[in-house]
């Protein structure tokens, strides 16, 4: 034995004398990770939130949460002599004083943009593929909340610096709690230690932007991270996958190098993001002042869908008994938000009510393969794009020569009727994949090449699939609609109808091909 | 139905060597190339470092697309780039080329407990909730959810202190009759004859001597004068005896969600809020021509006072700003 393995030996006894932990690593060490390139994005994501807290801790370093009064005499020449809080003054002093001080300010932000978009990329693809369904619906849950905690902490974020823009954002946030029916008002105060914008705000959100919710983030990515690990990562369909195995590559060495390997390239992304592409140039806007403000404000892309949603919202308020409620705030803001989220959660649910199907899976569906799910999915993008587009209908008017009441008349409506028609494109495409695929199995590939059949006619040359392709295009379990007929009781009422007519809906497909199909056509 | 024979599972394919696998000189390139990518980083930190140390800070330069840059910035990014992203290439070519690339079958095991574990723990769960004897004692069970249910309360009565009562805080601005207009910024008092027609200004109310501005202030008192040709308005009796001489006044917090009502625009008489584009028709007393926003911006009704200059005939008549429960908007 060398030297060295004697030293490694030593200190592995020691360790393992007072943990035990030999065992468990001894099992986990070859644990084994299914590959794919979009199982990549959930990697993403955490890899953006340790750059986060990475660049996040350097900012903390300089920045002073306060809104005291401060004259600015930094190196920024423009803003010199200005009275302004002292949270923006040391903001400046991060981007103009401190070595390195605006790069991490960037690499922070363009993480937190990156995070945020590989969260909704990875949500994505866990609900195009199925791979939220039974066992892993709390994990689906702790994806919701961790992309709803994202969006506020992005929002307390780019709130800190205290700018002009930032300030803007706070305000509309102030108005928003300001509108909650008969709590408003105080809540408002309550948060903001008194009227808008006094200065407790910035340091109370600060507490929570960098300990109370980057903690919940710990937490919640941690259980989510010990259940894919407890519960076996899902994988695709393909020769030799089942349900009841997993196929792929062992943590040690490959996945934990190509997984370490991929942190550090992620980082590269965001340190040359954060060194070439400016990203929130707060002197710019200057310090704020409730009286002012910079036109075209824009938020960051996730709560663009917000924003535009609020913008093309009615102008409705009631106004009755002495009381005020602003429909034109609450809707857009709060309750068809909370509708969408709570939807979202309980989707995992519902589709198992639908369907009927209380089995474990982990084998992915292709989206194909669930014509209904793949084009709610769509139909939701498309809801999303289309408020995301009212939310920078200034800045598309102006680059593209429209009007913003054109923009909004056209998302008003658009919201209602794109995504049904999404919905409905979708699903027959999806349909037609199916057919494609079919095909493809029972007839094979064309060829191009065409041959002369005694009787002079010409025909194109079909090359059969291999046995693995046929069989990654047959595998998959086609719903049955529910025994028919139901139960008495689940058709009843009208949850009992809807229930059934979705039933039906989901047993559409086109039928899989099967190797007696195959036989039949080849005697011919 | 049973006579239906489904395509087969044909199981994992045959392994296909990579070329590293087989040729010891592929091999060995392989292993150059990686640790060629490892040394590159270790160059892109010593470059980080020297750009730490070297470059002046206050140096810029200007780079087409990027704008003017500051180079030591740039520089130290750069550097980081290169540092992580040749050890995550170089990691990830090692694992491709050189680590085993054979995929490995594991078996997945059902979730669910065995029948017999799922019937012991409820058995034990029973056992030892009986030994509580939480069932035959409902007066413990009743006090301790009596106890439970508000043992949270003390904390949300300490958190009472977090801000004031709003009391009458919304209704109320410093304007009254009589306060003279000032310029913001500047603080100069203003004469009609300042204003030529088609132009705007922010106001604030002049404040009583040895008081200070605050942000708050600002957030509720800021007001915008817009000089309009006198035939231009098509306003009521009452609302065209609140303006002067063509100029009127607005409250400039959107009555949306409190923005600064800032865009004013000639050729229609618009003004416009950037946050959400709510449109305010000055000529009729800022109506709410288009957006989310439900209610005019509140007008204020001014004049002038024996010195000539502008004043407020009396305070705002509504509450300005964004709507809330408490506030009563049958007059608007
Ligand atoms: S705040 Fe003015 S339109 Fe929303």
């Amino acid at each position: 034995m060398k030297r060295s393995e004697k030293a490694i030996g030593s200190v592995a006894n020691y360790v393992d004398e007072r943990t035990g932990a030999a065992k468990w690593l001894k099992k986990n060490l070859t644990k084994v990770f299914p590959d794919h390139w979009s199982f990549m994005l959930g990697e993403i994501c955490l890899y953006s939130f340790i750059i986060l807290l990475l660049s996040g801790t350097f900012l903390t370093f300089w920045f002073d949460p306060s809104q005291r009064d401060v004259v600015y005499n930094g190196a920024y020449s423009p803003l010199s002599g200005v009275s302004m809080s002292s949270a923006y003054a040391s903001t400046l002093h991060i981007s103009f004083d401190v070595r390195g001080g605006l790069l991490m300010r960037q690499i922070h932000h363009w993480a937190a943009l990156i995070f945020m978009a590989a969260i909704v990329a990875h949500l994505f693809r866990v609900f195009f593929t199925g791979a939220f369904r039974k066992p892993r619906e709390f994990n689906w849950i702790i994806g919701i909340g961790l992309l709803t905690f994202g969006i506020v902490e992005g929002f307390l974020g780019y709130s800190l610096p205290d700018d002009l823009l930032s300030g803007t954002g706070i305000r509309i946030a102030e108005a928003i709690i300001q509108a909650l029916p008969v709590v408003g008002s105080y809540l408002a105060f309550f948060a903001f230690g008194g009227p808008f914008p006094g200065t407790a705000f910035i340091p109370r959100i600060f507490i929570v932007h960098v300990l109370i919710l980057p903690g919940l983030f710990l937490a919640l990515i941690t259980i989510h991270l010990m259940l894919v690990w407890y519960q076996k990562h899902t994988q695709f369909p393909g020769p030799g996958r089942t349900e009841k195995n997993v196929v792929g590559y062992p943590l040690m060495p490959v996945y934990m190098a190509k997984a370490g390997g991929f942190f550090f390239i992620v980082f590269s992304v965001t340190a040359f993001l954060g060194a070439v592409a400016s990203i929130n140039p707060i002197w710019l806007y200057g310090p704020y002042t409730p009286g002012q403000i910079s036109a075209g404000s824009q938020p960051d892309w996730y709560m663009g869908w917000l924003d535009g949603l609020v913008r093309m919202a009615p102008p409705l308020e009631t106004h009755a008994f002495g009381h005020t409620i602003s429909w034109n705030i609450l809707l857009p803001g709060l309750i068809l938000p909370g509708i969408l989220f709570t939807g979202m959660a309980l989707y995992p649910f519902i589709e198992s009510w639908v369907t009927g199907d209380k089995r474990e899976h982990h084998l992915l569906d292709r989206p194909r393969n669930a014509p209904n799910r793949t084009a709610l999915g769509a139909m939701s993008i498309a809801f999303m794009i289309i408020s995301l587009v009212n939310g920078g209908n200034d800045i598309i008017a102006t680059h593209f020569h429209l009007t913003i009441n054109g923009i909004m008349w056209f998302t008003r409506i658009g919201l209602f009727i794109v995504p049904p028609i999404v919905f409905i494109i979708t699903k027959r495409i999806c349909l037609s994949l199916q057919r494609a695929d079919r095909d493809l199995v029972l007839h094979g590939k064309e060829t191009g090449r065409l041959v002369m059949l005694p009787s002079g006619e010409m025909v194109e040359v079909h090359e059969q699939l291999t046995d693995a392709q046929k069989w990654t295009l047959t595998q998959h379990q086609q719903p049955d609609a529910l025994p028919a007929p139901l139960p008495e009781s689940a058709t009843r009422g009208l949850k009992g109808k809807l229930r059934k007519r979705m039933n039906q809906a989901h047993a559409i497909q086109i039928p899989a091909p099967t190797l007696s199909e195959l036989k039949e056509l080849d005697h011919h | 139905m049973s006579s239906i024979e489904r395509f087969q599972n044909p199981g994992l394919p045959e392994h296909v060597h990579r070329k590293a696998d087989t040729d010891p000189k592929a091999a060995k390139r392989a292993e150059q190339q990686v640790a060629i990518l490892f040394l590159l980083s270790a160059l892109g930190t010593v470059g980080t470092i020297a750009a730490y140390i070297y470059i002046r800070s206050d140096l810029y330069v200007y780079i087409p697309i990027l704008g003017s840059t500051n180079v030591q910035q740039m520089s130290l990014g750069i550097g980081l780039t290169v540092a992580t992203l040749c050890i995550g290439l170089g990691a990830i070519q090692w694992a491709k080329k050189l680590m085993p690339d054979t995929e490995v079958i594991q078996e997945r095991h059902e979730l669910r407990s065995e029948d017999q574990d799922r019937a012991d723990f409820v058995e034990t769960f029973k056992e030892r909730g009986g030994e509580a004897g939480i069932a035959r004692r409902p007066l413990i069970k009743r006090t301790l959810g009596i106890a439970l249910g508000v043992v949270g309360l003390s904390p949300l009565v300490l958190l009472r202190d977090l801000g004031p009562m709003p009391k009458k805080y919304f209704e109320t601005t410093n304007w009254t009759a009589g306060t003279r207009l000032v310029l913001d910024p500047g603080g100069a008092y203003i004469k009609p004859s300042d204003l030529e027609v088609g132009a705007v200004a922010q106001v604030l109310p002049e404040l009583p001597k040895g008081t200070e501005r605050t942000l708050e202030n600002v957030g509720k008192d800021a007001v915008l004068l817009i000089r309009l040709r006198p035939e231009d308005f098509n306003l009521d009796a009452e609302r065209l005896s609140w303006t002067y001489n063509g100029i009127i006044a607005f409250s400039k917090i959107c009555t949306h969600m409190g923005c600064a009502v800032a865009l004013y625009e000639q050729q229609t008489h618009h003004l416009l809020c950037p946050c959400h584009q709510s449109t305010f028709d000055v000529t009729r007393a800022a109506k709410v021509v288009f957006g989310p926003a439900a209610r005019p911006l509140p007008q204020l009704a001014i004049s002038v006072d024996a010195g000539g200059y502008l004043v407020a005939k009396q305070g705002f008549t509504v509450p300005v700003g964004p709507s809330y429960w408490e506030r009563n908007s049958s007059n608007g």
